[in-house]
């Protein structure tokens, strides 16, 4: 097949065919492969970790610029990256194909001729006895397993075939992975989506928050469901004196619904909950203070629970909070909240545990522009100060607004006031599915199977010949390494000379 | 989950515990060393035979392992559950199960003449667990609350055990094809069964890290919401999965087996040392268990 096929073709195609599918070259490509993917896990990956590549950006602008001409920052959806492992798969099937063809026939054949000089196997046994060996010989491997084939004065067997077949399915069975990453990945979709205790999810693209979908995605795989979060738990350890404030546990109590049918679960941390088309899985958690802005006409312009960003392992959290439709002027916060706060002797406040014990928010207010008639999207977790002016905080003419849970203060400037309503706590979800995961798992099984298979069974062939002079030769020979071959020969040996007795 | 108590004074034992493993194995590791110089001098002494010394090596070894284990067990009991959550705890373990392997080995293959390696292997991994990574024994994060640390992580230190003892024999191959003190290494198996033997433990440990591997990718996808996403430690585990492939292919193509295949499985060794050490420590990513 493989020789029709390269007659074909001229002398460099044919070459550079030759070269690629080598098993030196197997090994080199292989190489490179393992080489290409360090620079993948020293830069930060657009992938992985886009918010580090953001950072790189910031800090070494130039140096990034240059990494990310070479695609540094895609390692692992670079051309180089691709064509190294498009060529090692190409320089697979050229070598797992032919072997195929090789294997199949091997597997119809009888086994071969026996050598004329069997002393130059690895193992050879000389014995006296008869011709009748030749027929216990024939049993005895039979009953082994071996494929026995009488011969004129001898016995030629072999066994062990489920090695080269291991050792090609476990190579199809690569192949298998790579498609099923390749498809699963196009099909498959991500979506984060961040929700307030009490609020309710419902699965269609306008409500999640960012949502990347594969290549092979439409909207119509988004099945109907809606997840309500009911109440978020975080459980601390509070046993152990070194741990104190060491969350064990996080722990989401849901609600969800598919058509008319409704019921109460969890969500954990390593336990997502299956809806329709996806699993929802738990990422991030943090408080959600509820707040109310009166404006300086006593209407209310703000009234909600705000997401506050946690900032530290005790959670000392960063909110910001815009209102565009306050009279006279538009106002924006930038808020900290400390479930535990004490102050500092800085003046300052810090939280010294994650869960609310003395819960307190402390607020930076602007009052001016915020710059949102611009057209250009803004971050609702940054406030663009540039066109506003500080008119209470640290450093202001007013002092920072402190507040506590139920309490209200007023804003300088007849500005309008602000009220401290309750807390909440917010869960991150991402809502999350890969068709081709199941696949990828069920050929890296395969693989891992018949890798096991080809590595551990050994592939021998025994001879026993009857010579003229009455001496019987034994003689073993195995395909690659075989630490038992020894033993075997001489076991069969042994079984061999009892039956004919 | 249920709220765990830790045992401090227990954690406190098994320190004790595991640093008098340490210096069993330290004065074995001394025995060993003696023995190699004694073998490298002496013309006479059947290599079929165990001197005094050797013998005396043997024994401490034993007993080292033996509290080594005790060491590691109590660890667990003080931390209700299993040891190996942090990079101390996987470092005391996975001394434990290589010295293990090794041990077990032995009992089926004549593999003394690495026992300097494997001795003073354990000792430096020893070492650094209780004078770098050392930390209290702590409650562990909701992301490792999961069966799969059991199986993903226990199966992957059993893969570097088997790495590490071929990567012992990849060493003295190519010591012994350079060269040098030749009458020591004239005791020494010949080249070929060095380099059979390293295969061996090389294809078990391969077997092993290809499980690790697809273990981690059905916890990432229950914990982290995909199966693979080239997190640092993702990326090296798919490096050292990729160059201990090339060996075995290298051991399969004629030119490339001998010296090269020894090569490319210590490179490929020292590749697991890396993403023990310096990955855990200094690279950023989600495997973020060192506890340091």
């Amino acid at each position: 097949m493989a020789s029709s096929f390269l007659s074909k073709l001229s002398f460099w195609p044919r070459w550079f065919w030759r070269q690629l599918t080598s098993m030196r070259n197997a090994l080199i490509l292989l190489l490179l492969l393992a080489i290409a993917a360090v620079p993948g896990s020293v830069y930060p990956q657009r992938s992985a970790d886009p918010n580090g590549v953001k950072v790189f950006y910031d800090n070494r602008p130039e140096l990034a610029a240059i990494l990310d001409s070479v695609q540094l920052f895609d390692v692992y959806t670079s051309v180089w990256f691709s064509a190294i492992y498009i060529l090692l798969f190409v320089s697979l099937a050229g070598c797992v194909l032919p072997r195929t063809k090789i294997h199949f026939n091997a597997l119809r054949a009888k086994p071969v001729e026996t050598p004329k000089n069997l002393a130059r196997m690895p193992e050879h046994i000389v014995r006296d006895g008869s011709d009748s060996v030749l027929d216990s010989a024939y049993e005895v491997l039979k009953k082994r397993g071996f494929r026995v084939m009488r011969q004129e004065g001898s016995i030629s067997s072999e066994k062990g075939y489920a090695k080269e077949t291991g050792n090609l399915m476990f190579h199809y069975a690569l192949v298998g992975v790579l498609m099923a990453v390749g498809l699963g990945g196009g099909y498959s979709f991500s979506g984060q989506r961040v929700l307030v205790e009490g609020d309710t999810f419902v699965n269609n693209l306008a409500s999640y928050d960012s949502f990347s979908p594969g290549a092979l995605f439409n909207e119509s795989r988004l099945e109907p469901f809606s997840v309500s979060l009911d109440e978020f738990d975080v459980v601390y350890d509070l046993a152990n004196k070194n741990n104190i404030g060491q969350p064990i546990d996080f722990i989401a109590s849901v609600t969800r619904q598919v058509g008319t049918e409704s019921y109460a679960s969890e969500i954990r941390v390593n336990y997502p909950l299956p809806v329709p088309g996806a699993n929802v899985y738990l990422t991030g958690n943090g408080f959600a203070p509820v707040v109310t802005i009166f404006d300086g006409e006593g209407d209310i312009s703000f009234s909600g629970p705000v997401v506050f960003l946690p900032q530290d392992s005790n959670m000392t959290s960063l909110g910001v909070i815009k209102t565009p439709d306050s009279l006279p002027e538009q106002l924006g916060i930038i808020a900290f909240f400390y479930p535990t706060a004490e102050k500092l002797t800085t003046g300052a406040y810090t939280s010294i545990y994650p869960d609310p014990i003395s819960p307190l928010m402390t607020m930076n207010v602007y009052s001016g522009d915020l710059g949102l008639d611009s057209g250009v999207p803004r971050n609702v977790f940054a406030l663009d100060t540039t066109n506003m002016e500080l008119i209470a905080g640290r450093n202001g003419p007013a002092p920072a607004i402190e507040l506590e849970v139920g309490e209200s203060a007023d804003l300088p400037n007849g500005l309008g006031s602000v009220r401290f309503d309750g807390l909440l706590r917010f869960a991150s979800l991402d809502i999350a599915h890969n068709p081709g995961g199941i696949w990828v798992l069920f050929f890296a099984l395969l693989a891992l199977g018949s890798m096991t298979m080809s590595l551990l069974i050994p592939r021998r062939r025994v001879w026993v010949r009857a010579n003229p002079d009455g001496t019987i030769e034994f003689a073993a020979l195995a395909r690659r390494d075989d630490p038992n071959l020894k033993l075997i020969l001489e076991e069969i040996v042994q079984e061999i000379e009892t039956k004919s007795k | 989950m249920t709220e765990i108590v830790l045992n401090e004074a227990l954690s406190e034992v098994s320190l004790l515990v595991v640093s008098s493993a340490l210096a069993f194995l330290a004065l074995a590791l001394v025995l060993f060393s003696f023995q190699l110089v004694k073998l490298n001098t002496e013309d006479q002494a059947d290599p079929e035979k165990f001197s005094q010394v050797e013998k005396a090596g043997f024994v401490l070894l034993w007993v080292s392992t033996i509290v080594l284990g005790v060491g590691v067990v109590l660890r667990g009991i003080s931390a209700g559950r299993v040891p190996w959550a942090n990079m101390y705890e996987f470092s005391i373990s996975g001394a434990f199960l290589i010295l293990l392997v090794y041990l077990t080995a032995l009992k089926i293959r004549d593999l003394r003449f690495i026992a300097t390696f494997i001795a003073g292997f354990a000792l430096i991994i020893l070492f650094a667990a209780v004078s770098l990574f050392y930390v209290e024994v702590q409650t562990i994060m909701p992301a490792l609350q999961s069966y799969w640390l059991v199986i993903h992580v226990v199966v992957a230190i059993m893969a570097s055990g088997f790495f590490s003892v071929a990567a012992g024999l990849h060493l003295f191959y190519l010591l012994k094809a350079s060269g040098k003190a030749q009458k020591l290494f004239q005791r020494f198996p010949d080249l070929q069964q060095l380099e059979r033997l390293a295969y061996r433990f090389n294809v078990v440990g391969f077997v092993l890290w290809s499980f690790t591997l697809i273990a981690g990718a059905i916890w990432a996808e229950r914990a982290w919401h995909r199966y693979w996403g080239w997190d640092t430690k993702e990326v090296w585990t798919f490096i050292i999965w990729v160059l201990y492939a090339g060996y075995l292919h290298a051991m399969a193509t004629r030119g490339w087996n001998g010296k090269r295949a020894a090569w490319l499985g210590l490179i490929a060794f020292l590749s697991v040392i890396f993403n023990f050490t310096i990955v855990n420590l200094f690279f950023k990513g989600l495997h973020v268990y060192s506890g340091l």
